[in-house]
């Protein structure tokens, strides 16, 4: 047998196996088992509002790289953006004690974070923006979030695939220094590609966390029948929900 | 030759399972973004020093393009792998393997002597006296050991975005997360050279007495 033909058969049956071992229930659990010791360690080594390296504005990158939902089509989201996001509003409801409902113009004047930070796709490409918007922690003790909630979920008005992209943090991360609810990229109101007029940045996770286009943040204690329930759009389709690997 | 002690070949095998492991779903994640930057930030092929090929499937863990269950298996193996090298250099440390069969003398280092070991290694000359590994072996082991090794855990946990507020510092000195991104790929594949050259020379000098030693130890002899 010629050598090539030879480890294209061993790799083969390797990946074989592989697929095997994954198929199976115990596989599959210690598949996502990984990824809860990775955040375990993650956090055992470094303090829960430990911040992400912030850059001096001279190293914003030229361009910031647009994915997912670039332009969406859905709803009145077309309309909104051709009146400049003037009716746009941001629902903070589920368990808190006071639901809010701001304009953009509620969030511009509440007290404001900018940081420049740099941005990990989960693919492997990185650009480095400046981001501007108050805290998330800002608006949830606003709306007077109740201890029961274990989870923040993020709704979006964009929807790939037929399905609504959502995402959810912990309440480490929710009241995490960095996580902010953006409505600024390098000192503009945010470009459409980027997530227009709102989205939120959670500068210790990959890319696709940071959901675009958003129009509530919900506070839940589980996150069971939110989609199909692993906790955001891309979780339901088997990403990690923790993305800080 | 000496025997390889217990340690040394559970470590063996075990560390072949999940190199492969981490290779085979790296490639998936290859594939996922084919383009390598030096760096903070990079997101397009004009700013690409390499643009890497596609992986075909029969490579790639799993077998198919999925960049989720590709990250999974990484993930997990980066593990296993980490803590088996971790044993590894105790037990090298401890037993005096490191010392006594691979840290290299100032004698080695002579080119006459070096260049001796690379004559007969283009011989295929392996019968090479007393001492368990030659110049060139020793020194290959070293670098796998010292270098090529640890640096694969280093550059992934500098790649990690929830280790940037721990080890900045640690991107920093690799030159930006886009280099360090890149490192980790030059280093994996510096692995697979290390990977062809010594499955070659295991065929070349007698596989079967080996892969078999690798597996039982070895005969004791006074050599």
């Amino acid at each position: 047998m010629q050598r090539r033909g030879f480890l294209a058969m061993v790799g083969a049956a390797f990946v074989v196996g592989c697929n095997k071992v994954a198929e199976t229930e115990a596989g599959a659990n210690l598949l996502s088992a990984a990824e809860r010791w990775h955040m375990g360690a993650q956090r055992l080594l470094r303090d829960r509002s430990a911040l992400a390296p912030e850059y001096p504005r001279s190293k914003i990158s030229p361009f910031f790289r647009g994915n997912g939902s670039t332009d969406p089509q859905n709803g009145d989201y077309q309309a909104q953006a051709a009146a400049g996001f003037a009716d746009w509003r941001l629902e903070v409801r589920g368990l808190v004690d006071n639901p809010l409902s701001l304009t953009l113009d509620n969030i511009r004047r509440l007290p404001q974070r900018t940081q420049v930070t740099r941005h990990d796709c989960v693919e492997g490409w990185s650009a480095i923006g400046e981001w501007t918007g108050p805290q998330l922690g800002t608006l949830l003790e606003a709306a007077d979030l109740r201890g029961d909630a274990k989870f923040i979920v993020f709704r979006c008005t964009d929807n790939l695939n037929g399905d609504d992209y959502y995402e959810s943090i912990d309440m480490v991360d929710a009241f995490h220094p960095q996580t902010i609810i953006a409505h600024s990229l390098n000192g503009e109101a945010l470009p459409v590609r980027n997530g227009a007029p709102l989205r939120v940045r959670i500068e210790r996770q990959l890319g696709y966390k940071h959901a675009k286009y958003l129009t509530a943040v919900e506070a839940v204690a589980s996150l069971d029948g939110i989609g199909r329930g692993k906790g955001g759009y891309w979780e339901d389709r088997g990403y990690q929900w923790y993305a800080g690997i | 030759m000496k025997r390889h002690s217990i340690s040394t070949r559970i470590w063996h095998w075990i560390n072949l399972v999940f190199v492969v492991t981490l290779f085979m779903s790296g490639l998936t994640i290859s594939n996922a973004h084919r383009y390598l930057y030096w760096g903070d930030w990079g997101f397009q092929a004009e700013q690409a020093w390499l643009a890497v090929p596609r992986f075909p499937d029969w490579m790639t863990i799993p077998g198919y393009y999925s960049l989720a269950v590709a990250r999974d298996w990484h993930v997990l193996a980066a593990w296993p792998f980490a803590l088996g090298l971790l044993f590894m250099w105790l037990a090298m440390l401890a037993n005096r393997h490191f010392k006594r069969d691979i840290a290299t003398s100032r004698r080695e280092w002579r080119p006459g002597h070096v260049w001796r070991d690379i004559k007969a290694h283009l011989r295929l000359d392996f019968n090479h006296g007393p001492g368990k590994y030659n110049f060139l072996q020793k020194l290959s082991y070293g670098l796998v050991f010292g270098v090529l090794l640890p640096m694969m855990i280093v550059t992934g946990m500098a790649i990690s975005p929830g280790m940037g507020p721990s080890f900045g510092w640690m991107i920093d000195l690799l030159g930006g997360r886009q280099s360090a991104r890149s490192l980790h790929f030059v280093f994996a594949f510096s692995i697979l050279g290390f990977f062809i050259v010594h499955v070659a020379l295991v065929f070349l000098s007698g596989p079967i007495r080996q892969i078999r030693d690798m597996i039982t130890g070895g005969r004791t002899d006074a050599a």
